[in-house]
């Protein structure tokens, strides 16, 4: 039950908690609104409501456990999260990954972020009224989401990246479904542009909305597409190399919008370069170990290690502070929609309400990567 | 700018930095007193320009809290880790970046939260995480409640 | 036979059969009054079931899916399932609402709705009630349901419910003007806001082909307008789930619930039989000029078929809308009115002025 003063603020304004139960938060985001009329005054986002101490937690696991906890923080980039994870812990303890590994790692992130991509595609629609891109978004995303089942077990939460390698070797099917999905894809990348892309009524609502300027997404620390959408070169991929993305052909996007249509286009494209990068490695798999030989007690040097990729949201960054033992002392995550979140006041100021779901589906927010 | 040039430019910013050089980021030891001048001189000297703090967060270690900002420049793209060492461990003090670094106002507020690290002059210090009443900060290594389980 | 092919026929027996029975007024009170009414909510009941299995099929077909196929055959009992479910759910009153007018509003919406069927010509002199000024009635009487709305909203006690009230009001209101403009447009071309005038003034050829241009325009705005009208879908910001949960009715359950989804459906239907009942020739079967033996064999099929299937027609149309456009803004949808549909409708039913002036509608 709402007081009488949550009503109407002294100043005549109309405060609305959209959150922490609202369709269009993607999740337990509680957002406190000022309003007036339709349009917001001002946004005081309140998180914390799907907080479970990650990093309290990997505080006690061993360097072998702690990365399957972090497949639980962008569930939608689950294997993103466990490669710089994994990343880290190569790095300092300087193991060597097979090549055969890398290119693992490469093409599974990439499928990873198409699937991210595709839901975060549907839920743009979704979000704006239009029912059926979700269901479009979900054809492929489905086949993917098999196709990693075949290989890792699972659908969603995947654990697949472990210090040294990946935990097992691909299925056999593994490069004609791939291939076969890709295939597919490309046909139906289309449809999307039919759907939502080329709408009018789409267009009206996400040009001029939730303006970024380039400055403040510096300043706000925003990484991802929303960042490149405000015109900041910031592809972790291409800026700080890894597993062996330096070898392979790919553009960065970059929109100089700041609009949520200039991200919302820096998406797509990024569909299709993760599209052209799965292309150029499918069927250049080589032979080998899928794993590297390490001990089975994993021991960190002492020392602070920071290892940074790029999830289909931004960058994130696994910060491991080490005593020499078998556990962390302290570990960051420094996640993309943390940052991304704390712009979102000044993105929607002066919007209407219909506008702040545009934003947030633009800026594709995952909660529990914002709570860890 | 290569990490000589970067060392020999933060020494004539603040005469009393120490650096370590064991990691992949220059390391840099800055003193509380007059912390937040330097880290303005950071931000807008035009030849350094850190204008993207990535990642802030503070560890707790035996006798200090130290605050660790991780800074990069967009244009230039070096890197700079600034460390800031809080040896009052009761009641640890520092001054906030929020008014340099828009992003910081989170990020000080989850390590207030958290860590329990008070910022002078930031605009909203409240618990960002966890509720308004919460007693104790968890990250800190004497933190104990009753729910605790011991893996 | 007769009886098969025209329910004038069939309506005409039960008067004569009553007014033997039980005499003049009492036949009409009967009839009018308990018969009639009767077969109204059962029809309209029958009509939601038909309209939400529709709505599921269709979202369905446009979405990939298989939609409702388990309950009955087809799925077709599904809706049936589910206003059974709505049926046991708890008619929930929130602590801090104004009871009487939170209960009351679903009721006025249904009253309306069902107020508003009654001119509707549904086959060859079947109608409730023939008034001389049936257009007019319609879109008078079907502006009340924004009080309906706005009564949910304002005395739900919720921020949700009262943001989607006021945007449904501003909405109605706005759209209203457009609609009865491209009314206006083909009352001009009949001379008569009656129904079964205008249907009967489409005998060689229906308005949307004899009245050019400008019927066609009026038509798309129709169309565009009641869409509006109804809150569907991509003017269904008074209920924008992504915005605002369930705007309006975010706080009604059950049976209470279960009315404006109701009332929901038979606009839907309402302002298909309008338009069908304007624009596409009401019962009218599908004619063309000297084709003698063409047009027999569209008489032979019965009228109400062809009422409804032009309703359908219409109603596909809208549903298609939905489950394809994304929602407006709340100010790009009142730019869409009073900057577009208004002037054009305006400028439209000039131009149908001259078209009837000059004599072309024939």
């Amino acid at each position: 039950m709402l007081i009488e003063e949550d009503y109407i603020t002294e100043e005549g304004d109309f405060v609305v908690n959209i959150g922490p139960q609202h369709p269009a938060t993607h999740g337990v985001l509680h957002l406190k609104v000022w309003l007036d009329g339709e349009t917001i005054k001002h946004i005081e986002p309140h998180i914390g409501y799907i907080h479970r101490s990650i990093e309290k937690m990997s505080e006690s696991l061993s360097y072998r456990q702690f990365i399957y906890v972090t497949s639980r923080m962008d569930y939608l980039s689950a294997h993103i999260n466990n490669q710089a994870c994994a990343l880290t812990v190569e790095k300092a303890m300087q193991i060597e990954v097979p090549q055969r590994a890398k290119v693992i790692r490469v093409l599974m992130a990439e499928l990873n972020r198409l699937t991210s991509h595709m839901l975060w595609w549907g839920c743009t629609g979704l979000d704006l009224g239009a029912v059926s891109p979700f269901f479009f978004a979900f054809r492929e995303r489905e086949i993917i989401n098999e196709l990693m089942e075949d290989t890792c077990g699972a659908r969603l939460t995947m654990n697949y990246m472990v210090p040294g390698g990946v935990m097992a070797d691909l299925h056999p099917d593994f490069q004609r479904k791939v291939k076969e999905v890709i295939a597919q894809f490309k046909v139906n990348i289309h449809e999307y542009d039919q759907l939502l892309s080329d709408n009018v009524i789409f267009q009206e609502r996400v040009k001029g909305v939730g303006y970024l300027s380039k400055e403040d997404a510096i300043s706000f620390g925003c990484s991802g597409p929303t960042a490149r959408g405000s015109g900041i070169s910031c592809d972790i991929r291409k800026l700080y190399p890894y597993d062996g993305y330096e070898n392979l052909k790919f553009d960065e996007i970059i929109e100089q919008g700041g609009d949520c249509w200039a991200r919302y286009k820096v998406r797509i494209a990024e569909m299709h370069q993760s599209m052209s990068i799965i292309d150029q490695l499918i069927d250049n798999i080589p032979e080998g170990d899928f794993q590297a030989k390490t001990k089975a007690v994993l021991k960190l040097p002492k020392g602070e290690f920071y290892q940074r990729v790029e999830t289909a949201r931004g960058e994130l960054g696994v910060f491991i502070v080490s005593e020499g033992g078998t556990t962390p002392y302290r570990i960051k995550y420094r996640s993309p929609n943390f940052s991304n979140l704390s712009a979102l006041p000044t993105m929607a100021k002066g919007c209407k309400i219909g506008d702040l779901v545009a934003i947030m589906s633009t800026i594709d927010l995952v909660i529990p990567d914002v709570d860890r | 700018m290569s990490r000589e040039e970067l060392k020999q430019r933060l020494s004539e910013i603040c005469p009393s930095v120490t650096f370590d050089e064991t990691g992949e980021f220059l390391m840099a030891f800055f003193t509380p007193d007059v912390f937040l001048t330097q880290m303005k001189e950071l931000r807008c000297a035009t030849d350094l320009n850190f204008d993207y703090l990535f990642c802030m967060t503070a560890i707790d270690w035996k006798d200090n809290f130290t605050a660790v900002y991780h800074l990069s420049s967009t244009p230039f793209r070096h890197a700079l880790v600034v460390k800031v060492k809080l040896t009052d461990k009761e009641n640890p003090v520092l001054d906030s970046v929020a008014g340099i670094w828009k992003g910081a106002n989170f990020l000080e507020r989850e390590v207030y939260d958290l860590m329990g690290i008070r910022f002078n002059g930031h605009p909203d210090l409240r618990r960002l995480i966890l509720e308004d009443d919460w007693i104790g900060h968890p990250l800190r290594k004497d933190y104990a409640d009753e729910n605790m389980i011991e893996l | 036979m007769t009886l098969l092919y025209s329910l004038s026929g069939l309506s005409y027996h039960i008067q004569s059969w009553l007014t033997r029975l039980l005499g003049n007024t009492m036949a009409v009170l009967v009839s009018e009054m308990v018969i009639v009414g009767l077969c109204l909510i059962g029809f309209l009941v029958l009509l939601s079931f038909t309209l939400g299995y529709m709505e599921r099929r269709v979202a369905a077909f446009m979405q990939l899916r298989l939609g409702p196929n388990r309950v009955g055959p087809k799925g077709t009992l599904q809706i049936i399932a589910d206003t059974i479910k709505l049926l046991f759910k708890e008619g929930l009153t929130p602590t801090n609402a104004d009871k009487f007018m939170f209960n009351l509003a679903p009721y006025i919406m249904i009253i309306t709705t069902m107020l508003v069927t009654a001119p509707l010509a549904f086959a060859r002199n079947f109608q409730i009630w023939d008034l001389n000024i049936g257009v007019f009635y319609v879109s008078a009487v079907s502006s009340i349901s924004v009080i309906g709305i706005l009564m949910a909203g304002w005395s739900s006690n919720n921020k949700y419910s009262l943001l989607g009230a006021m945007r449904s009001g501003a909405q109605i209101v706005s759209y209203e003007l457009s609609i009865g403009l491209s009314l206006i447009s083909i009352v001009i071309l009949t001379g008569s806001l009656r129904i079964s005038d205008i249907v009967m003034s489409q005998q060689n050829g229906w308005w949307i082909f004899k009245g050019h241009l400008p019927a066609l325009i009026a038509f798309v705005i129709f169309i565009v307008a009641s869409t509006a009208e109804i809150n569907r879908a991509p003017f269904d910001l008074a209920e924008a789930e992504q915005e605002l949960t369930a705007g309006f009715h975010t706080e009604y359950a059950g049976m209470k619930f279960a009315m404006f989804l109701l009332s929901e459906y038979v606009n839907l239907f309402i302002v298909s039989a309008l338009a069908a009942t304007l624009f596409l020739g009401g019962w009218m079967p599908f004619h063309i000029g000297s084709w003698s033996g063409f047009n027999h064999v569209m008489d032979f099929i019965p009228s109400s078929l062809w009422f409804m299937g032009k309703t359908f027609f219409v109603i596909f149309i809208i549903m298609w809308f939905r489950w394809t456009f994304p929602r407006l803004r709340v100010d790009q949808l009142l730019n869409l009115e009073w900057k577009y549909l208004l002037p054009i409708s305006m400028l439209n039913v000039l131009l149908m002025t001259l078209v009837a002036l000059l004599g072309w509608h024939g």
